[in-house]
């Protein structure tokens, strides 16, 4: 893979920057500002905010985010078995399905545990 | 190979400035957030380096994973909405003590290292590379990795478990 294969996506960033900077910009400088009340709410002709949306989160959230990572990481790993799965036949099928098993054995203790639980 | 150093420096460029902006900004989600962009840049330099592997697992990990972790707990932080203290200065004499040290290294490395690789890099897609040596020679601590991400996901699910037991003793259990 030479580095100009990444000319793609590089020209994507940068459409994707200018595209959203110019937008911003072009909004900026045409539009017309009228502010009122109802335009200045969150949602408008929406739902009413109910307090601050600043305030703190329920660890929940916090709790899903760590789990999150860790399967991210196991699935990190997935990616160069799955490119030379076929080359490796049953062999590498084997190997990852013991990388698996085992992660699955914490994956059936925290669900018992009830960490997966919105309580 | 000067268009080549001209995107290394933007790319440097953007990691420097969104981390001084993660270190000097008062506000805690302003720092969380210019950290996406210092976890991108590092990305792209993976990518200049020809380590396009490495380069998707910043993506997936740090960008997707890590970065969502940490604005999360900058939401959790209760005093999150005064944005005056957020951040505050804390223990300057502490602080350059460590800054030495961390300069010290910094520094021994800077001048080790041969910086330009100029016709030495080989690009070259580097997953099935990885792949195949994950899976045969250093198969086993591939299957170690999957015991360690055991644990992680154990300990975990116990201090969750804790967490959740100690909000609710003012209920019913």
């Amino acid at each position: 893979m030479e580095l100009i294969d990444y000319l793609p996506i590089f020209i994507l960033l940068i459409i994707a920057v200018l595209f959203v900077g110019g937008t911003i910009l072009v909004s900026h400088m045409v539009g017309r500002r009228k502010y009122g009340k109802e335009k200045m709410s969150p949602y408008e002709s929406g739902m009413i905010p109910v307090g601050d949306a600043r305030r703190r989160f329920s660890v929940k959230f916090y709790v899903v985010a760590i789990l999150f990572v860790i399967f991210d990481i196991e699935v990190v790993f997935m990616y160069p078995w799955a490119v030379i799965f076929k080359k490796l036949g049953v062999f590498g099928f084997v190997e990852m399905m013991i990388f698996i098993a085992i992660l699955l054995v914490g994956f059936i203790y925290i669900w018992k545990k009830g960490a997966l639980e919105w309580a | 190979m000067q268009s080549f150093n001209i995107v290394v420096y933007v790319f440097a460029a953007i990691i420097v400035a969104s981390a001084a902006l993660v270190a000097f900004s008062r506000n805690l989600v302003y720092s969380a957030f210019a950290l996406l962009f210092t976890f991108f840049g590092v990305a792209g330099i993976y990518v200049m380096l020809s380590a396009d592997f490495l380069a998707a697992v910043q993506l997936l990990i740090y960008v997707g994973g890590i970065l969502v972790l940490i604005i999360f707990a900058v939401m959790l932080t209760h005093r999150i909405s005064d944005v005056e203290i957020s951040n505050q200065s804390l223990r300057p004499a502490q602080g350059a003590l460590i800054l030495i040290g961390i300069m010290a290294v910094l520094l021994g490395v800077i001048f080790k290292t041969q910086w330009s690789l100029e016709g030495q890099l080989e690009y070259q897609a580097t997953t099935a590379l990885i792949g195949d040596l994950l899976l045969k020679k250093y198969l086993l601590p591939f299957e170690i990795v999957s015991v360690l991400l055991l644990a992680a996901l154990m300990g975990a699910a116990v201090i969750v478990r804790k967490e959740v037991r100690g909000e609710q003793s003012g209920g019913k259990s």
